[in-house]
Parts: C-alpha cells; sequence; structure tokens
C-alpha cells in the first residue's frame, strides 16, 4: 500500500538546531522513523553519530524516548525492554538505532543473539559505511577501496553483507533502504512494527563528512547508490525476498547506471585504481546474481 | 516457612523466585549454572511467571537485564570470574543510571590458568562500580539477603543495584538445611517495585546523552556515593524487620561475635567466616585468648563506623583477604586501615592474603595463623611484616 | 524523598545546539511562484526547518533560525522554487 506523502505525520521527532552535521542523513533517518512509528517507539541507541546528535544534557534535540547504552550492548538491552513491556502489559515498538558499527562490528555478537533468539525487536542499522563519529575510521561496512582515517590507501576489503547475513538468520522481516526512498523506508519500518519477533532494516546513509561531498548531494548520492546498483532495496518477509520497487529496473544490468558516477561524487573515492573498480563492478553483479536467485 | 536442605545456588534460585522477579537473564559459567538451570526449571514449569532471555554473552546478560529494569520490570542475573568481569563495563552503567537490579555472584578465582575454585577477586574487582556488594556466609543467609536486596535497591534513598555473593562450590554447590519463608511473607516485605524513573513509549525521557556542564557530571558520581551512605541506614533497617518476620537477625552491615571482652580482632568476609568462629572458640578455649570476630556482611557500602566503634579500644586486628591488589595489599586490608586513619585510631594491623586460588583454609590454619600474630604483637606491640601471604596446612 | 537524585536524564528542546542558523555559508531562497507543492524539501530537509503552510501563500517557510544551510532542499527540489545563496 503505497504512503502518500500528504499522509505523512508532520510532528517533529527531529528538534530543529540539534547537533547533526548539515546534510546528515542520520538526522534524515531519524524524522523518517518519526513519521513512521511516532510516539510508540522506545530507541535504545549505542555509541555513535546519534549519541552526539541529541546534543547535550540536561537538552536533547530528539524528541523519542532515547535509552543511551554501550557499544556492544544495544540488542540485549531492548530485548529486555521489550520483554519487561509485555510483562507490564504496556504497549510499545523498541527500536535499536545503530550505526555499522554497533551493528556489523561491535555489535554483531549481541545482533545475532537477538535475531537467533527472535527477540521482539526492529534494528535499524544507519549505514554510513565507517565509525563516523569517532572520525571516520574503516568498518567491516566500508566498501573496497575507500579511503577512510585508517584505510589511506583505500580498504582492500570488501563490505561485509549484513543484509544477507540477517537473512539467514531466518527471522520474520529483513530490509534494505535508502535515505532517498523515504517513503519506501517508511512503508517497510510500519510494515516490521506489526510483526512479533526480531527485524532487521538496514538503511544506506551517505555521510557527507566521511564520504567527502557538498552536504546539498546526502539525496542525490544515496540515489545514485540505487541507480548503479550498488545498493539495492529488496524486503524479506518470512525468508521470501522481494526486490522492492526502486529497485526493480536494475536487476537489468544494462539500465544500471555507471559506477563511475557514483565513484565520482565522492571524495573517499578518489584514489581508487582501476583495478578496484573493476573489482567493485563485478561485486555489483555478484550481490544482484544472489539475489535475484533468492528473490521469489 | 518451610525447612528445605538446598545448595547455595538452589537457594538463591528460591529467593529470586519468591521475590516474584519478572525477567531473568544469564550466561552459564561454572559455578553459577545451577542457579540459570534451576530458574529456566521454574519459568518452564509455570512456577515462576517470568520472561527468561537465554542470552548468549554475560555482558548481554547485564544489558538484558538492565533493559528490563529501565522498562520497570524486577530482575535477575547472575555470574562469577570471568563472566563478571567480561560486563564489567555494564556494571557501571547499571549503576550510573540508577537503575536497581539485583546479581548473585558466586565467587569464583581468575585466570589465567583455568580455575573454578573460590576467592574474592571478581567481586572486589567491582568495588568501585557503585554496586552494593553484600558477602552471604552460609546458604541461609544467601536466600535471606537476596530477597532482602530487592527491597534495599529499590528504597528511594538507595536506588543503586546490588550484588549478594557466595563462594564456589562451599557455598554454590554444598547442601544445608535453610529455612524457606512463606510466599506471603515475602510478598507483604517485598513492596511493590520503585525505580526513578520509567521508560515508556509516548513518554520522550533521554538517558545518558553528554551533559553540558561537567560539573554535574560529578555531582552525579557524588550522589552515587551519598546514596551509598544513605544505603547503611536502610541496610540496618531492612535487618531488623526481615529478623522480626522470620527471626533471623544478622546485625546489619557487620556482626561481631565474641567481641564484648575481645582484645585482638580477626575479620573476614564469605563462607570462611564460619571457619573463622570456629577458629575463634578454639583460641578462646583452649588458649585463653579474647579474640573477637568482626564479619562484615557490606563491603560496599563500607561499615566505617562499625570499625572504628569495634576497634577504638582493641590490642590488634588481624585481616583475613581473599583477594589482593598486587603491590598494595588485600582490599580490605586497606579500607579498614583508611578507616581507622581517619578516626585516628592507631592499633597494629595485620593483613593476611590467603585461600587465593580456591586453597583451602580450614579452623585449625585460620587459629595458627591468629595464634602467631597474637603472640608476634603482643610481644613487640607491632608486627614486623604489615602484610603476608598465608599458604596454611602448617 | 528529601534529596534530590542527580540523574543523567535529558529533555527534548529546539535548540539544544543553539540558534543553529549561525553555521550557514549559504542560505536557501524560496520563490513561491516556481513552488508546486511536491513537499519534497520538507520531506528530506534533515533538521525539520521546513514547515508546510496548507492554506498559505507561502506553502513553506523556512526556519533561518536553525536552517544550517546544507542545500538539501534546493537540491531536491524539481523546479528550481529553491535556490541557495551566500550567507552575508
Amino acid at each position: 500500500m503505497p504512503i502518500n506523502i500528504k499522509d505523512l505525520p508532520k510532528e517533529k521527532f527531529v528538534l530543529p538546531g540539534d547537533a547533526a552535521c548539515l546534510g546528515c542523513p542520520e538526522n534524515m533517518g531519524l524524522r523518517f522513523v518519526g513519521m513512521a512509528l511516532g510516539n510508540k517507539a522506545i530507541l535504545v541507541v549505542p555509541a555513535g553519530c546519534t549519541s552526539i546528535i541529541q546534543g547535550l544534557a540536561p537538552g536533547s534535540g530528539l524528541k523519542f524516548p532515547i535509552l543511551n547504552v554501550p557499544f556492544a550492548s544495544s540488542d540485549s538491552v531492548a530485548a529486555g525492554l521489550s520483554s519487561a513491556k509485555k510483562i507490564l502489559g504496556e504497549d510499545a515498538t523498541v527500536v535499536v538505532w545503530a550505526g555499522d558499527g554497533g551493528t556489523a562490528d561491535i555489535g554483531f555478537a549481541t545482533l545475532s543473539g537477538a535475531a537467533e533468539r527472535n527477540d521482539d525487536v526492529i534494528h535499524i542499522c544507519v549505514d554510513n559505511e565507517a565509525y563516523m563519529n569517532t572520525g571516520i575510521q574503516r568498518s567491516s561496512q566500508t566498501p573496497l577501496g575507500a579511503w577512510t582515517t585508517t584505510t589511506w590507501l583505500g580498504k582492500r576489503e570488501r563490505k561485509k553483507d549484513l543484509p544477507l547475513i540477517m537473512l539467514m538468520h531466518k527471522i520474520p522481516y529483513v530490509a534494505t533502504a535508502s535515505v532517498a526512498y523515504p517513503l519506501d523506508f517508511i512503508e517497510k519500518l510500519r510494515k516490521a512494527s506489526t510483526i512479533r519477533g526480531f527485524k532487521y532494516i538496514h538503511l544506506h546513509a551517505p555521510c557527507p563528512v566521511g564520504w567527502r561531498f557538498d552536504p546539498a548531494y546526502t539525496v542525490a548520492v544515496a540515489k545514485l547508490a540505487v541507480e548503479t546498483g550498488m545498493w539495492i532495496l529488496f524486503e524479506a518477509e518470512g525468508g521470501r525476498v522481494s526486490i522492492s520497487p526502486p529497485s526493480k529496473p536494475y536487476a537489468d544490468k544494462n539500465r544500471r547506471k555507471p559506477i563511475k558516477e557514483y565513484i565520482a561524487m565522492q571524495g573517499r573515492f578518489r584514489n581508487i585504481t582501476e583495478e578496484l573498480l573493476l573489482e567493485l563492478e563485478k561485486q555489483v553483479d555478484d550481490n544482484w546474481s544472489t539475489l535475484l536467485k533468492l528473490a521469489t | 516457612m518451610t525447612l528445605k536442605t538446598l545448595t547455595g545456588n538452589y537457594a538463591v534460585a528460591t529467593a529470586v523466585k519468591l521475590a516474584r522477579v519478572n525477567v531473568i537473564s544469564a550466561y552459564p559459567i561454572t559455578p553459577q549454572t545451577t542457579i540459570v538451570e534451576k530458574l529456566a526449571e521454574m519459568v518452564e514449569s509455570g512456577e515462576l511467571k517470568a520472561g527468561m532471555i537465554r542470552v548468549e554473552s554475560e555482558h548481554s546478560a547485564l544489558a538484558a537485564v538492565y533493559g528490563a529494569a529501565s522498562g520497570g520490570a524486577r530482575v535477575f542475573t547472575a555470574t562469577s570470574s570471568h563472566g563478571l568481569l567480561y560486563m564489567h563495563e555494564m556494571l557501571w552503567w547499571v549503576a550510573g543510571s540508577r537503575i536497581p537490579v539485583v546479581m548473585a555472584v558466586v565467587t569464583r578465582t581468575i585466570g589465567p590458568p583455568w580455575n573454578i575454585w573460590t576467592d574474592h577477586s571478581d567481586v572486589m574487582d567491582q568495588r568501585d562500580t557503585g554496586w552494593l556488594i553484600t558477602f552471604a556466609e552460609n546458604n541461609q543467609e544467601t536466600l535471606d539477603e537476596t530477597i532482602k536486596l530487592f527491597r534495599i535497591t529499590e528504597d528511594e534513598r538507595v536506588f543503586l543495584p546490588g550484588i549478594v555473593t557466595l563462594d564456589a562450590f562451599i557455598l554454590s554447590h554444598t547442601t544445608e538445611p535453610v529455612d524457606v519463608p512463606d510466599q506471603s511473607l515475602v510478598d507483604a516485605f517485598l513492596p511493590p517495585r520503585k525505580q526513578p524513573y520509567i521508560f515508556r513509549a509516548g513518554e520522550p525521557i533521554i538517558m545518558g546523552n553528554i551533559p553540558r556542564d561537567l560539573k554535574w557530571n560529578m555531582m552525579m558520581r557524588e550522589d552515587i556515593d551519598k546514596a551509598m551512605e544513605r544505603a547503611k541506614k536502610v541496610i540496618e533497617e531492612t535487618d531488623l524487620l526481615w529478623g522480626r518476620l522470620v527471626g533471623r537477625r544478622y546485625g546489619g552491615l557487620t556482626e561481631c561475635y565474641r567481641c564484648e571482652d575481645a582484645k585482638h580482632f580477626i575479620i573476614g568476609v564469605g563462607a570462611w567466616v564460619g571457619d573463622m568462629r570456629e577458629a575463634v572458640d578454639y583460641l578462646r578455649e583452649k588458649f585463653g585468648l579474647k579474640i573477637g570476630l568482626i564479619k562484615i556482611r557490606y563491603f560496599r557500602p563500607f561499615p566505617k563506623e562499625d570499625m572504628i566503634k569495634w576497634l577504638n579500644n582493641a590490642v590488634s586486628a588481624i585481616v583475613f583477604d581473599r583477594s589482593v591488589s598486587p603491590g598494595a595489599g588485600g582490599p580490605i586490608f586497606i579500607e579498614v586501615l583508611a578507616s581507622l586513619a581517619s578516626a585516628g585510631v592507631r592499633i597494629p594491623v595485620k593483613g593476611v592474603v590467603a585461600g587465593l586460588a580456591g586453597v583451602d583454609v580450614t579452623p585449625e590454619d585460620v587459629a595458627n595463623a591468629v595464634l602467631t600474630s597474637v603472640s608476634e604483637v603482643e610481644e613487640l606491640g607491632t608486627f614486623k611484616q604489615s602484610i603476608s601471604w598465608f599458604y596454611g596446612g602448617e | 524523598m528529601s534529596d534530590e537524585l542527580v540523574l543523567p536524564l535529558a529533555k527534548p528542546v529546539i535548540g539544544v545546539s543553539g540558534k543553529t542558523g549561525t553555521w550557514r555559508l549559504q542560505r536557501p531562497v524560496y520563490d513561491s511562484s516556481k513552488c508546486i507543492k511536491c513537499r519534497l524539501c520538507w520531506l528530506y530537509c534533515p533538521d525539520s526547518t521546513i514547515d508546510i503552510n496548507e492554506g498559505g501563500i507561502d506553502f513553506i517557510t523556512i526556519n533561518y533560525d536553525y536552517c544550517k544551510g546544507c542545500g538539501i532542499c534546493s537540491n531536491v527540489c524539481p523546479t528550481k522554487a529553491i535556490t541557495m545563496t551566500p550567507e552575508g
């Protein structure tokens, strides 16, 4: 059921004047979470950009109830909170809002554990593809060839495929999303909130500061990621994979925009070698091929 | 009131059931495992109506109960040794959040090498975290104090989490007769859970973002310290109340055994206090020595006032530590000295580091160590070595 | 309870980081004559500083106290009803 932009609630959950950088995709994503879930959500936030975006206490630039937690603990805390709400007979949608570090690396065990137990939690990984909050160090989500402050010559390893890993946990709902396609994200989030069990949404979030582009282009870069096929929008309910409408055209390799366009927009790829670029293109083909095999 | 034969671990599980805990989460580690297994059995049989989250690590165990507690639930977890160390970061977070949580620690030494036997290293390593810490001497006290800790931690004058410890195998796996109070008694004793704030949908509170004013942050730390001080009174009150209900009083922060006419004092915590009692009786009967025993029940908050009261006119004190801070001494020894010094009480104090890595220390061992020390101090007026490592069996 | 607890709690507030409008190096300028009321600027603004006035003369208003001047609104606007101009 496609959502009409006119029907989106106007209540602000990201308040003007918070501490986010110009053009911040996490700020954007949080607005969409507010539009999707409103006052039903309780956020569990491990260390990351959003910890800082809240601004300085006793004030907060975000209007959700937020439990800030240690880096490696988020999904366990959320599982406990969710369990307590049920036992006490109180309605709430417990959402982990974690970066790629808190999801894929230091937070991986807590994520996998909660998924395996099917704890009733929505985990959103807001993926800016590096440890941005501590100053742009590489994470397992940094793509091949990208500059970071710990990979000055470009990352040598490929991006770890979190969505497929979570698919293999056989949880009730897995999806990818992008800040460039908010209606798609909001629809997926609302759907997830109606399902009992562990739900995982991986939100692609281009970061102007860490990826080295003018902050006006956050949405443009995110859109190009989808249009080049580098980021695939899909969802899987009960393991049934379906490619989401914005990504459908790009199942056809010939309709994908050249990766060079995506690369050219970002300073972090400025020194990428031809060899690594070819490798990246091959990875895009491989990822599509794998996903299409899984899709119904 | 029912008399049951229970291991220390089963005493903990029984107490948790009686306290009507809502959410339990723990990761197995020897010798805590049978606490969790018994609780799982109780939950699955319907005997205990609680959510159980079978986490993948200890860090996640404390994280899970913290999440549940932040949502208003009464919670419980248990661990030992390396598991306690693995969740160390979370201990700070829980105390700093001022969310009451009760945890049982079956005290076990720390490797390398691997070793499953008792000493107090694991729990002593948590003494700066802001958690209350109480040491049980036997399985009855284990059950009683676990129940009392729910009331103490949830008291609005305290609002801090608390640890109840029991020695590995000596208590955890040893069966003793335990008087189990009726559910109705515990229901009357434990009021509905209170905590400073609860996370609910639609109520936007934010916990833990960076403070603008660092002095405000420091005030939060001072507030924890103040709560620890206030806890002393709460502990005494709770002990009195529990005593009236079940006929068992423990003395609050400390118990002083045969102290009224004592000149030399033994000080200790945990299961081996039982051996120290025997040693005191033996030394009095056999040698006529005026020996008393200060059993420290609560190490946090530290019973400074009790130390000063009992040792003010003492000839000497011999502190037994079942852990050590290498290069400084045993923690109980150091804190006893600090308490006395702060009140200008100058008596010879000896620190005996013993029983580490599970080395067994018998009443005879204690008596021998005390006899040697007392002879020395009566002759010289001081201890030649203020700290000594004691292996027993001599 | 005699003593007030000192807790690590915060409440939502507008302008937690002050008047973030002072961060701007460029400002968005709105030309309502070009506006087709698509709402994309409101949708994508990361800082909630664009408000929609359903019945108003100007379909959107920009809160210049807090707008950081990122330029996303201008970038996504299909008719260039919003343009960026250097901040005075």
